[in-house]
């Protein structure tokens, strides 16, 4: 079976910029895959030249088996991209701009499944309003609704959630979730570590046009190295062994960054020898965006 | 066929939504043209025996706003997309470069001729202008909407920014249009003009586009068709380049 998307050796400069430096990367079909990176690591380089928007120096790209320069227009019938910038026409409505994304990729007729993506994005209010009367968060759903349009089986959402609200992001991945457990494929880029730490069950991370970490989720959950220890002590103070694991406070607690979970237990000999009393311990787990810091650091 | 169908009637829609501006105004500008160049000449000009002023300006009025209306939809088209960023939702699809260009030319070929068929309705109320070759006349008007359409997206995306989609306009367009014998005819001017506006291919567009009406003409139709046919070929072959190699388009 065809990867979904599969690159390979993707290189592209921009005047001195490696935005993209030879990289590999294959994601399979039906994978909820995260794409991780500061800004200008190469996250939207790598989306453009898999939409074809912008043309790879050296290296080939396929989505679902179909090359992106070969065979551009099965390509791109295999995948919906929501950009990362909120453009819209504003010659048109919401329904008028969906009915013509549709048609642009061949299909008429389409009014059912059209009409199906303005009830879930809840834009039904809005279907027939021009799309310049819509807030940011209401063209970002409309941005999600052309890139589904013509049901592509690879979606890939370029930072979907940034000024949408609590209650519409939640509706919108309630959403995405549905199309992954229905088959699709789906790549996120995001800024919210959180949102990538609970939906994607693998994730790579960009740095310099590089990928710098590919792993499942859990695996790179787990490798990051250390544990962090929160104590609230009596009396407040650390013996001066310990003084080297303190990376702060937070409300009246100590937070201490230990090399490793055994370290935890030289921790309270110490605090026993120096007769101070742990009154709240809590280990606390390493999240993604622990994870992503030590990852950036650490290349 | 359904993808290009579909962007030729974004096209049409985006110049038709906004008919005031994109077919009324040219009409009324023609008009005015007429008013007053009609006036001011009509008494001290004959360039055909038996043709008055006024009905020898009328197809050339028609054509010179066909021509620029042709430009300016395909041309504004294409660089208010690339500049409000929303030609992405084109280069997401799998519409290939002949097809972009085909609904990009033919939406300009209807907005010139939409522009121009109203010119000549309003203005013949003003004088009898002849059709004695009416085929002549849809070939000449056919052939300059898709010369200036295709002109027009290779300036589009050309242009980076507005000023330089204006000054392709004003400083190439318009002045090939005016030297084009909209307002008198070529055979009138000294030989070394004689000879510079048959450099100018807007003028055979012109030229023939008046024979169609009046039977007469300063170049045969025939050779006047072959120059312009060259011309649109020509430019049909350098935008399907642009589009393939995705010039300023995709980077």
């Amino acid at each position: 079976m065809a990867y979904a998307i599969e690159v390979r050796q993707a290189s592209k400069r921009y005047g001195a910029v490696q935005a993209l430096d030879r990289v590999d990367l294959n994601i399979a079909q039906g994978e909820f895959f995260g794409l991780l990176g500061p800004n200008g690591a190469g996250k939207t380089t790598l989306i453009s030249l898999l939409a074809g928007l912008a043309r790879a120096d050296s290296g080939s790209l396929k989505v679902m088996g179909h090359d992106v320069t070969c065979d551009y227009r099965r390509a791109r019938r295999a995948l919906g991209v929501v950009p990362q910038e909120l453009v819209f026409d504003p010659f048109f409505s919401v329904r008028e701009t969906l009915r013509l994304q549709s048609g642009y990729f061949g299909l008429r007729h389409n009014d059912a499944w059209v009409d199906e993506i303005i009830q879930r994005l809840d834009l039904e209010d809005k279907a027939d309003s021009n799309m310049r009367s819509l807030s940011g968060g209401m063209k970002r759903r409309v941005l999600v609704g052309q890139a589904l349009v013509h049901r592509p089986p690879v979606i890939i959402l370029d930072e979907p959630t940034a000024g949408v609200d609590v209650e519409l992001r939640q509706g919108l991945w309630k959403f995405i979730r549905e199309l992954n457990v229905a088959g699709h494929t789906i790549v996120l880029t995001t800024h919210y570590l959180e949102e990538a730490e609970a939906l994607c069950a693998r994730i790579a991370m960009l740095k310099q046009g590089r990928i710098v970490a590919l792993d499942t989720t859990r695996n790179l959950l787990q490798h990051v190295s250390g544990a962090r220890l929160r104590l609230r002590l009596e009396p407040d103070e650390l013996p001066p062994p310990l003084e080297r694991y303190s990376v702060g406070t937070k409300d009246g607690s100590r937070i201490l960054q230990l090399p490793d979970c055994a370290s935890v237990e030289e921790v309270l000999a110490r605090l026993r020898e120096s007769h101070i009393q742990v009154q709240e311990m809590e280990v606390m787990q390493a999240d993604l965006e622990d994870v992503f810091v030590q990852m950036m650091r650490r290349h | 066929m359904p993808s290009f169908l579909t962007l030729l009637q974004k096209e049409l829609l985006r110049f038709w939504k906004v008919s005031f501006q994109t077919i009324a105004a040219p009409i009324l500008t023609a008009l005015l043209y007429l008013l007053i160049f009609s006036h001011a000449l009509a008494s001290h000009v004959q360039v055909y025996p038996g043709v008055s002023y006024t009905a020898f300006l009328i197809p050339g009025l028609a054509m010179m706003s066909l021509l620029q209306n042709a430009f300016a939809n395909s041309s504004s088209s294409i660089i208010q997309s690339k500049i409000t960023g929303n030609l992405v939702f084109v280069l997401l699809s799998p519409l290939s470069p002949l097809e972009m260009f085909g609904a990009y030319a033919l939406a300009a070929i209807v907005r010139g001729f939409v522009v121009g068929l109203g010119v000549l309705l309003v203005t013949l109320y003003f004088a009898d202008v002849p059709l004695q070759h009416p085929l002549w006349a849809l070939i000449f008007a056919l052939l300059g909407g898709g010369m200036l359409g295709a002109l027009g997206i290779i300036a589009g995306i050309w242009a980076d920014k507005f000023d330089q989609l204006a000054a392709f306009q004003n400083f190439v367009i318009i002045p090939l249009t005016f030297l084009a014998g909209v307002f008198y005819s070529v055979n009138t001017l000294p030989p070394i003009w004689q000879v510079a506006s048959h450099l100018n291919p807007f003028f055979y567009l012109v030229d023939g586009f008046r024979y169609g009406f009046f039977g007469v003409a300063d170049v045969s139709p025939a050779a006047s068709a072959a120059v312009v046919s060259g011309c649109v070929l020509g430019l049909t072959a350098v935008n399907l380049r642009l589009l393939a190699g995705g010039y300023k388009l995709r980077h």
